[in-house]
């Protein structure tokens, strides 16, 4: 029987070696609501597991000197709900990390995991992709950024390199009179995954959208950021026309699977639909008048 | 009995005995049993739907240090097939053959072998070690597939017709001639419906822990009654029962789930192998993939009614999936189905379905949802033919006092009738709805159950009581029994404590299934405080040196009577009880019966959804429920089962079910994608409780958890119907078919 050993390394570079040390056989225990469960199902068997709790780069959010935010990788969704300022810039990207399982859950679930985990139906996923979040990515051989929607490979895979952690999201500094939204299609109204899932983000000036950003979950191998749609909302002052064509977009880019979740025609028409509604909402936020 | 002007506690909101034990997590559940050396078993499952077993090799598995005791289905005593062994409703045949597969595994999850090892690890370990050699068969878990003539065979000994089938029973009803009650029809119905399997949702998983010692058995279990324990490990292992100990632990629900047997037995053999305490424990996913949902079915439904609204025919048709093994509840549709409607020609047929995948459980009054939910929606069907409102057309049909069922009794008094008229003037019935909502209405009937109870009433020395009964207490049984013994002997209720008696204390009691318990241990309850009152009476008597006929018992004390009346001073209970010992010895008695007269149930719901057009989600947004409940002994737990069966009821039409991958494997064993209602999908439920007191029992209770079940599924299709247009004959009715349908119209339409 091989043992599990446990680590909660105080600084990133002991996290990186004592990673590469364990040969492949490494997990990064961040709340542990994906990593346990699979664990307790017998899906994975770490020989080591590596706490990143105590890194504290890993657990604050700090405003960056541009505006922007740096949300560290492990924190709890409910820290992050409890930030106001963000929450005021970016509150789509909050209510997706907000609506990850229950109270219980937001104890302990963050973003990072929710993106490493890899799931197609991650909830923050497509409002990170849209609000254009940049991982933060360490690793033997130091630091490099990437967009969060280059970090998932497929279902279960990431293209991080053996030994390297995520270590936060970077979003953007907010010109005026922008906002984002995330709607997720669930049978039930909570407890349970997203059957699709939406991610949108804008710019109004006059009431005309001059930057937007969708992110589309559930519907693909991996969580899509949908340029079509964004350019169909771009430079439209979100007539009907714009919306329709951006959610035409949305159904286009759809590749979904047939499974017990719901089917490849449900998925791609609620994928429209979610976009229509996530856009107003983010419109609305924004100040549309 | 009890005048209704001076009733104490009888209808009171009494604090539940059991309250602060579940809310400080004090309870003790089974799985909370542990005892010095335990082990620990686990199972080894089928990873087939359908495989004749060559061979089980269990040596490795022995070898493994750790491991103290193996066994399989060679270790059961055998009941052959031909032989029914009837255990209550069940037979031992198949009960265990679905424990442990024998010759063959019949669905994915079918137990094959069971281990017992020193930690869960070494015991998980140990079930890969053991080698079975199965030849593969083909399967079918659809129940019309499984009826067609090239369908794969479950059992050789299964014959219908002559001929080997899947088709292992048939039961009918007949009532009057229905081609000529057809031939008088000016509107005739006819649908067919589909519903799929769907569990019973306990939280609590299956477990058990089992002692062994000196040939001596001790069972701590979560189980709907001891006593079926009991009763079906002696079958199993050959043990008289008097070796058996069955100790009820706390349960965690069961809703009929837990009125069999999975661990138990297993445990017990596995606790006698090794010589010590074994502990067994399912996992959710256990519990999904092999204990008993309900059964999915195909029905057909046809009524017809006169122009002024007068059902005079009705015909309905159930095939239900069983499982692995024969027992599907076809007594639910064919008995219920058409129960509310006085209507003179009835035919009604059911067939039970075997197939492969697990064996059904009974779940809330078993097969009556299923058989409401095709009557109840052709009867909206008619009701929108004939223009009449629907309540209306129920209400000019309904059952009452004197109508003949289809499946055999003339009613007594009934309180169907009451239930439409309720809802009728209720204001939910006409409260305006907005965009996008509909309404429907539905009722339904389940028979309830007597049976066997017993009970133990015993005076302690300082007048307060021990009530001991033998039913695991699901529903609040505990706080309705106080209410009652304390009613009857007039003293606080508080003074009354209610124990569940373990099968070696307390007398045979039949299961808490049935919607029987506060019902039938009322009845022993009432006897046996009865009999305590006249001991009372009598001790009382000799105190005073009086004719125990001069007492009479009033307000908890024996008060002299008739020419003495006024001569001495009453004597409480207190004080009678601590004179117990100088005027005869201990006070207390305990009667054992077998309750008749437990009359049916009716209950009559109205359901409002909204419907999300462009997602295709129906929730639903208001929701009352009418019930006779005959007497309400403690209301509050009356409004939990009612507002707990139309939870189930909604979560059974909307978005659970049982969904097989291409390999006949369940593909959603977790609560994830297992839907069940979450608190936030449902609005309160409001339950409406009218008291129709059952003649035939002495508080006038009649069952109440099981009825409300029974009309949600059809109320809420009603309602969809009503809100889109659209009539949808099969279940679930989730997001993806709504939005189909809704798709389907838009392009007739546009066509
Ligand atoms: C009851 C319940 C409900 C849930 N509901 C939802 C829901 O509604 N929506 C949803 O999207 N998810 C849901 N989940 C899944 C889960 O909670 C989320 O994916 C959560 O965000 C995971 O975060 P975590 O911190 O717990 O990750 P962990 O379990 O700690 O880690 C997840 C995976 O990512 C890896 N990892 C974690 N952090 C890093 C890092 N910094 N760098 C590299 N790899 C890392 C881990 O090794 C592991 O493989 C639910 C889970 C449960 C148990």
């Amino acid at each position: 029987m091989t043992e599990t050993q446990y680590l909660a390394p105080h600084s990133l570079d002991e996290a990186v070696s004592a990673l590469l040390a364990a040969n492949g056989t490494g997990r990064i225990l961040a709340g542990g609501t994906d990593l346990l469960v699979q664990m307790q199902a017998g899906i994975v068997k770490p020989g080591l597991i590596v706490n990143i709790k105590k890194i504290p780069e890993m657990t604050s959010i700090e405003e960056t000197p541009d505006g922007g935010f740096r949300i560290g990788a492990a924190v709890a969704g409910a820290v992050v709900g409890e930030h106001e300022r963000l929450g005021k810039a970016w509150p789509g990207v909050v209510e997706a990390i907000n609506l990850i399982g229950s109270t219980q859950v937001q104890g302990r679930a963050s973003a990072g995991g929710n993106l490493c985990n890899a799931s197609p139906a991650a909830d923050s996923v497509p409002a990170l992709v849209a609000a254009g979040a940049v991982a933060t990515i360490h690793g033997p051989n130091g630091r490099r950024t990437v967009p969060v929607e280059e970090v998932p490979a497929g279902p279960g895979r990431t293209n991080l390199a053996p030994g390297e952690i995520l270590v936060s999201f970077t979003l953007p500094p907010r010109p005026p009179h922008s906002s984002d939204a995330y709607l997720r299609m669930i049978p039930r109204t909570e407890m349970d995954i997203a059957v699709v899932g939406c991610g949108v983000s804008l710019t109004l000036e006059n009431g005309k959208c001059t930057a937007a950003r969708v992110g589309l979950g559930a519907v693909a191998p991996t969580v899509l950021l949908v340029k079509d749609a964004a350019d169909a909302l771009i430079g439209s002052k979100l007539e009907d026309d714009a919306l329709e064509a951006a959610a035409e977009a949305c159904r286009a880019a759809c590749r979904p699977i047939d499974d017990k979740r719901g089917t490849i025609a449900y998925r791609t028409k609620v994928a429209g639909v979610l976009l229509k509604r996530a856009a107003a909402i983010a419109a609305d936020r924004a100040g549309r008048a | 009995m009890t005048s209704e002007s001076n009733v104490k506690w009888i209808g009171k909101n009494t604090i539940r005995p059991d309250g602060a034990d579940k809310v400080t997590g004090r309870a003790a559940y089974a799985a909370d049993a542990t005892m010095p050396g335990m082990i620990w078993g686990k199972i080894l499952r089928s990873p087939h739907p359908h495989a004749r077993i060559r061979s089980i090799d269990t040596s490795k598995a022995e070898a493994l240090p750790g491991v103290k005791a193996v066994m399989t289905s060679a270790d059961f005593v055998e009941f052959p097939v031909d032989t029914p062994v009837p255990i209550g409703i069940q037979d031992m045949r198949w009960m265990s053959r679905n424990i442990m597969a024998r010759d063959k595994v019949l669905f994915a999850g079918h137990p094959v072998a069971a281990v017992a090892a020193t930690t869960e690890k070494i015991a998980e370990q140990a079930l890969e070690l053991i080698e079975v050699d199965y030849e593969v068969l083909p399967w079918v878990i659809d129940v019309e597939e499984a009826m067609k003539p090239d369908a794969p065979i479950l059992h050789d000994h299964i014959r219908f017709e002559g001929k080997p089938s899947n088709i292992a029973g048939k039961l009918e009803h007949t009532l009057g001639d229905v081609e000529a009650g057809f031939a008088q029809a000016d509107v005739v119905i006819e649908r067919s419906f589909r519903t799929e399997p769907v569990h019973q949702g306990y939280i609590e998983p299956h477990a058990c822990l089992v002692s062994v010692s000196d040939g001596k058995a001790t069972v701590w279990s979560s189980s709907q009654g001891q006593f079926m324990v009991r009763g079906m490990c002696a079958h199993m292992t050959g043990l008289p029962q008097n070796d058996i100990r069955a100790i009820p632990a706390e349960i965690g629900g069961g809703f009929g789930g837990k009125t069999i047997v999975y661990l138990e037995p297993v445990a017990l053999v596995l606790a006698m192998k090794s010589g010590r305490p074994v502990k067994m424990q399912m996992t959710r996913e256990e519990v999904f993939r092999a204990t008993g949902p309900t059964s999915g079915s195909v029905s057909k439904v046809k009524i017809g009614a006169t122009k002024d609204g007068k059902i005079v025919a009705a015909e309905g048709t159930w095939w239900l999936q069983a499982g692995a093994l024969p027992g599907a509840p076809i007594r639910g549709p064919v008995g219920c189905g058409f129960a509310p409607y006085d209507i003179p020609n009835v035919h009604t047929l059911g067939f039970d379905v075997v197939c492969n995948r697990s064996k059904v459980a009974a779940y809330r009054a078993p097969g009556s949802p299923i058989g409401a939910y095709a009557v109840e929606c052709v009867m909206d069907e008619v009701a929108e033919a004939l223009g009449i409102d629907p309540l209306e057309l129920r209400l000019r049909n309904a059952a009452k006092e004197g109508t003949k069922a289809a499946y055999g009794p003339v009613f007594p008094r009934i309180g169907y009738e009451e239930t439409v008229r309720a809802a009728m003037e209720h204001p939910h019935y006409r409260a305006p709805l907005g965009p996008n909502q509909g309404r429907g209405v539905a009722s339904g009937y389940w028979f309830n159950a007597g049976g066997e109870s017993s009970a133990q009433v015993n005076i302690n020395e300082d007048g307060s009581v021990v009530v001991i009964t033998g039913h695991p207490d699901i529903g609040g049984s505990r706080a309705s029994t106080a209410n009652i013994t304390a009613e009857l002997l007039g003293i606080d209720y508080r003074k009354v404590s209610v124990l569940i008696g373990d099968t070696s204390v307390i007398g045979f009691s039949n299961l808490t299934g049935g919607s029987r318990v506060t019902y039938a241990s009322a009845m022993a309850v009432t006897e046996s405080t009865r009999e305590v009152i006249n001991t009372l009476k009598a001790r009382a008597a000799k105190i005073w040196g009086i004719d125990p006929e001069a007492v009479i018992w009033e307000n908890g004390e024996a008060r002299p009577a008739g020419e003495n009346a006024g001569n001495f001073e009453p004597l409480t209970l207190a004080e009678i009880a601590a004179k117990a010992n100088s005027t005869g010895g201990p006070i207390g008695a305990g009667k054992q019966l077998n309750a008749v007269g437990a009359e049916g149930g009716f209950g009559t719901h109205i359901c409002d959804v909204e419907v999300d057009r462009e997602l295709g989600i129906a929730r639903v947004v208001r929701y009352t429920a009418f019930q006779d409940v005959g007497r309400a002994i403690h209301p509050a737990y009356v409004e939990g089962q009612i507002q707990g069966g139309a939870a189930q009821g909604i979560g059974w039409a909307l978005n659970e079910e049982y969904i097989y991958d291409k390999n006949g494997k369940l593909d959603n064993a977790s609560f994830l994608d297992y839907r069940m209602p979450v608190c936030s999908d449902l609005p309160m439920i409001e339950a409406v409780i009218i008291e129709v007191p059952n003649p035939k029992h002495p508080q006038g209770v009649r069952g109440v958890g099981e009825v409300p079940i029974v009309p949600p599924l059809a109320a809420v299709a009603n309602a969809i119907y009503n809100a889109l247009g659209i009539r949808f004959y099969s279940l679930p009715m989730s997001p993806p078919k709504i939005l189909a349908a809704l798709e389907q119209t838009e392009r007739l339409a546009a066509e």
